[in-house]
């Protein structure tokens, strides 16, 4: 499991293992204020690392913030 | 004139014997019995203890409507003001029979009602909330401190007198705050804590926390192009109208639905019911909590296998830690039996 949501601290005390950073509370996995091109290369960039997340390999909490 | 006190001990501490005598049946003595005689000198001439009920804690446990019954009714016919069972200390079916007993008492006469346990006892668990149980050391050893605290504690709830923390009463708390006023205000008690706790003193929290499991991860997905991935939310993304009535905050459940035959989430079809972010977003774009149109793109696009057919949505603020663990559960199970590989959980 990969989980997206904002509040890394929140995710990391409650035991999530993959963890992706998401944009905003409100919106974890869309940048919709940027317009709906935006909104959507935001949220395809987080999916992508969310599927890449759950490929990798861990062996302890990890935040993949980067590609 | 003192108060009436019946007593409820097991097989053990009423002298009929060990494990063999487990199955002894509910039996009354008029008297103090075993523990009963030092819990009435600490009682004084306050209340005195009119009865014993003896029972064995295999009989209780293995016939406990039966047991229960007998016993209401001796305990009745006593008409006591208050009733004290065990201490039980870490003993598993005494702490449950106490602890089912007193609950019983406590509701059928409205009378207060005593026990004694270890923290670990599962009795703890149990009836916490529906009795005072006193916190008892793991064996017997604690007798004395522990009758004595069970003395004291049911003076006051038979006199009336407000109680304090559960801490300083001496019982393991029910989980009910109470508000009241202190000295200090909060920012003056929190830099307080605060310089206690840089200073590597020790410090005392007003609000514990819950303890959070440790889970091992996961192995990763080996082969992604043919894997089935589900999207679950604690987003309390749900049909418009919220056919199964989720609850906007503390869940107590969680739903799931059929996207199989969807492209994207859209606003007339799907709503926000999370109580705990602004929902403006999400209503004129559900995607961006549940990412639906990017993962069926991708699906298509051969990134991975298949996107499961349902979603699995639930709302996470004020959620209880028991509750969300049981709901990650059930969907864990439901999703490895359907032959999910790996899931994306989307939180707000």
């Amino acid at each position: 499991m990969a989980q997206i949501a904002t509040i890394v601290p929140i995710m990391l005390t409650v035991g999530a293992n993959r963890i992706v950073p998401g944009v905003a509370i409100p919106h974890p996995v869309g940048n919709p204020e940027a317009g709906l091109e935006e909104d959507k290369k935001t949220r395809r960039k987080l999916v992508l690392r969310a599927l890449k997340a759950l490929q990798t390999e861990i062996s302890e909490q990890t935040i993949f913030d980067s590609d | 004139m003192s108060y009436r006190v019946v007593c409820y001990i097991n097989q053990f501490y009423g002298g009929k014997g060990g494990e063999e005598a487990a199955d002894f049946k509910p039996a009354l003595v008029k008297n103090p019995v075993g523990p009963g005689l030092e819990l009435q000198k600490f009682f004084g001439d306050e209340a005195v203890i009119v009865g014993t009920i003896i029972c064995g804690d295999g009989y209780y446990a293995e016939h406990i409507e039966k047991a229960r019954a007998e016993c209401l009714k001796m305990i009745q016919d006593l008409k006591p003001d208050m009733f004290v069972a065990g201490p039980a200390f870490n003993a598993g079916r005494y702490g449950v029979a106490c602890g089912d007993i007193c609950a019983t008492v406590a509701e059928s006469l409205g009378i207060p009602s005593v026990t004694g346990m270890f923290p670990e006892n599962p009795g703890v668990e149990l009836y916490r909330a529906q009795i005072f149980i006193v916190k008892t050391e793991g064996s017997a050893r604690g007798m004395k401190e522990a009758l004595s605290s069970m003395a004291r504690l049911g003076l006051k709830l038979l006199k009336g007198t407000p109680l304090g923390p559960a801490r300083e009463e001496g019982y393991i708390h029910r989980g009910i705050r109470k508000n009241f006023f202190k000295e200090k205000r909060g920012s003056l008690r929190a830099i307080d804590m605060l310089l206690q706790k840089i200073a590597g003193k020790t410090f005392e929290t007003e609000y514990e926390m819950p303890v959070f499991k440790k889970i091992p991860p996961a192995p990763p997905i080996k082969d992604l192009k043919h894997a089935t991935i589900a999207l679950v939310t604690s987003g309390g993304i749900v049909p418009r109208g919220n056919p199964d009535r989720l609850r906007v905050s503390s869940s107590e459940s969680y739903a799931k639905y059929d996207i199989s035959g969807l492209d994207d989430l859209t606003p007339d079809k799907f709503e926000s019911i999370h109580g705990g972010y602004d929902r403006m977003w999400a209503n004129l774009n559900p995607d961006v909590v549940v990412p639906l149109d990017v993962m069926r793109e991708l699906e298509r696009g051969g990134e991975f296998g298949k996107l499961h057919p349902y979603l699995y949505t639930t709302t996470g603020t004020g959620t209880s830690v028991a509750n969300a663990e049981r709901f990650g559960r059930e969907i864990g199970r439901e999703l490895k039996e359907a032959g999910v590989d790996g899931v994306i959980l989307t939180s707000t």
